[in-house]
């Protein structure tokens, strides 16, 4: 296995729902601190499902590649899936991640987990917006 | 200097089907067998505990241990009683933040750092000025990496107490003028705290043309064990200093309410040291002396010339630090435009080249550098000019790869 298959390098070239959104539901942050990567992604919620999905950051291509893949993986999908969802979905969706870079590829994962919780705590996901 | 690869066993294993071409003595020395031996010989044959036993093993294993002491003094210039064992150069660094500090230091005190310092030589100061009410404050650098002298002279004043100056960065490889940074804090009372984590395994350095107070370096960084580090501090100003940590070892005569201290440096080394970590590191100053300081630095020069040259000819490449090899250690730091370092390191890794990546423990350098990591490669004396050819020319595929 190569570190950096193809799949990897296409999304750390052509990053997909890269950006922001005018009116996220939430919008968390979350870094890897040592490294300096930052991953920040925005959520539209509708019915109890992500009507769209918005990141941006900075970092090596491992974690800006799995943030990119990730967005993907999201749109459409209720949020009790993503609840559901584990880390090694991501992880085998990227193709494989040698160990030294897990933390890398799980950054937008643990930005996942920050979202859904801040959604939780206000319950947007119960009262879908009008 | 004579090929010492074959004294090295680690570099005839592979890694990831490659031979293994190791980038990161700064980080961590690899070790010769000539030091592997002597702490394996130690535990053989002469195990025992230090200064207690009267029996012929713990004097035997009394004297290997104080005979790595005296090596090290004489590689130092030094003289034995001041040289202290700790567990490496934070804990040198942290012992005197405390013990230096609760002497030395009083409120409205200041204490002067420099921006290039690593984060051993930064927070213990921070928290000691915390501790004390003091003021801390840091030089600056040059745009060419180097330190700003006149920023030096500006910051120092009557009420500095200490200058912590790092030898040679580890970042950008900058050797700072030690015997003039002494010289003008002197000038002004300030005492002088040296990291050497970075020269003394690098470079011939002689305490009395350094000029400093004190000087703190580690065992692992130059081909010895981990787990052991030098202090080496004046004779006068270690006597005035309390005690790090207390216990055995340290004492002299003990009540029930109160003690007296041991003499030097045993004031210092409380509980049982690392003893065959330091006959380990006595092994590795032997070595290093049997190779000559003068020959290390030749060949480092050398090395460090292929490197910065090899770097800055690939315009894709960013180089941090002084243009002069002989202005600077055998560490370079560099980042490929548009690419995360940690990437760097991972490819470079699949073709078996160890370097390092990340903040390199000075995260206000890189800030001030604007970048929030760096890869590093570093050299030494197993290095050879082929690996340095063969790094620059797996980091043109990592370019071609990621670029």
């Amino acid at each position: 296995m190569s570190p950096y298959e193809d799949l990897i390098i296409d999304h750390w070239r052509h990053p997909r729902n890269k950006g922001t959104l005018p009116d996220p539901d939430v919008d968390v942050t979350e870094a890897n601190v040592p490294c300096g990567d930052v991953v920040r992604l925005q959520l539209k919620v509708r019915n109890g499902k992500v009507e769209n999905v918005r990141f941006d950051g900075r970092g090596c291509a491992i974690s800006m590649a799995s943030a990119s893949l990730l967005t993907e993986m999201l749109k459409g999908k209720r949020l009790e899936e993503l609840e559901e969802m584990r880390q090694e979905e991501l992880l085998e969706a990227l193709g494989g991640v040698i160990k030294p870079r897990l933390n890398c590829a799980l950054l937008s994962f643990r930005t996942l987990r920050k979202a859904l919780e801040a959604l939780g705590k206000t319950g947007s996901h119960v009262n879908p917006s009008p | 200097m004579r090929n010492v690869r074959g004294d090295f066993p680690v570099l005839e294993r592979t890694v990831n089907g490659n031979a293994l071409i190791y980038l990161d003595s700064a980080a961590t020395a690899q070790k010769p067998t000539q030091v592997i031996e002597a702490i394996a010989r130690f535990y053989r044959e002469a195990n025992a505990n230090v200064h207690r036993g009267l029996y012929a093993l713990s004097v035997e294993a009394t004297e290997l241990y104080e005979n790595a002491r005296k090596r090290i003094a004489a590689l130092i210039g030094a003289r034995p009683e001041e040289v202290i064992f700790t567990r490496g150069t934070t804990e040198s660094l942290n012992l005197l933040a405390y013990s230096l500090g609760e002497a030395r230091v009083r409120e409205g005190d200041e204490i002067l750092v420099t921006v290039m310092e690593h984060h051993a030589n930064l927070i213990p100061w921070q928290e000691l000025a915390r501790r004390r009410g003091a003021v801390l404050s840091a030089v600056g650098i040059t745009p060419d990496g180097e330190l700003d002298m006149d920023d030096f002279r500006r910051k120092l004043s009557s009420r500095t107490a200490i200058v912590a100056v790092t030898h040679v960065s580890n970042v950008l490889g900058t050797i700072n003028p030690i015997p003039e940074i002494s010289r003008e804090a002197h000038r002004v009372g300030a005492l002088v705290v040296v990291d050497a984590a970075q020269s003394v395994p690098h470079l011939l350095v002689d305490v009395k043309e350094l000029g400093c107070d004190f000087l703190a370096f580690s065992g692992h960084k130059m081909l010895g064990p981990t787990g052991i580090g030098i202090l080496w501090g004046r004779r006068e100003l270690l006597e005035e200093m309390p005690p790090f940590l207390t216990g055995g070892e340290m004492i002299r005569e003990v009540w029930i309410d109160r003690a007296t201290w041991n003499d030097l440096p045993y004031k210092f080394e409380a509980g049982t040291p690392p003893i065959a970590q330091a006959v380990g590191l006595g092994a590795a100053v032997e070595y290093l002396v049997g190779l000559g300081m003068d020959e290390v630095r030749r060949h480092e020069e050398e090395l460090t010339g292929l490197l910065l040259e090899g770097l800055r000819v690939r315009d894709y490449v960013e180089v941090y630090g002084p243009h002069d090899p002989q202005k600077r250690g055998g560490v370079v730091a560099f980042n490929l435009r548009g690419i995360h370092p940690h990437d760097v390191a991972t490819l470079l890794d699949q073709e078996g080249i160890a370097i390092r990546a990340g903040h390199h423990c000075a995260q206000p350098l890189h800030r001030l550098l604007g970048i929030s990591a760096s890869c590093r490669a570093s050299v030494y004396v197993y290095n050879t000019p082929e690996e340095i050819e063969l790094f620059l020319a797996a980091l043109d595929r990592v370019w071609e790869q990621l670029g």
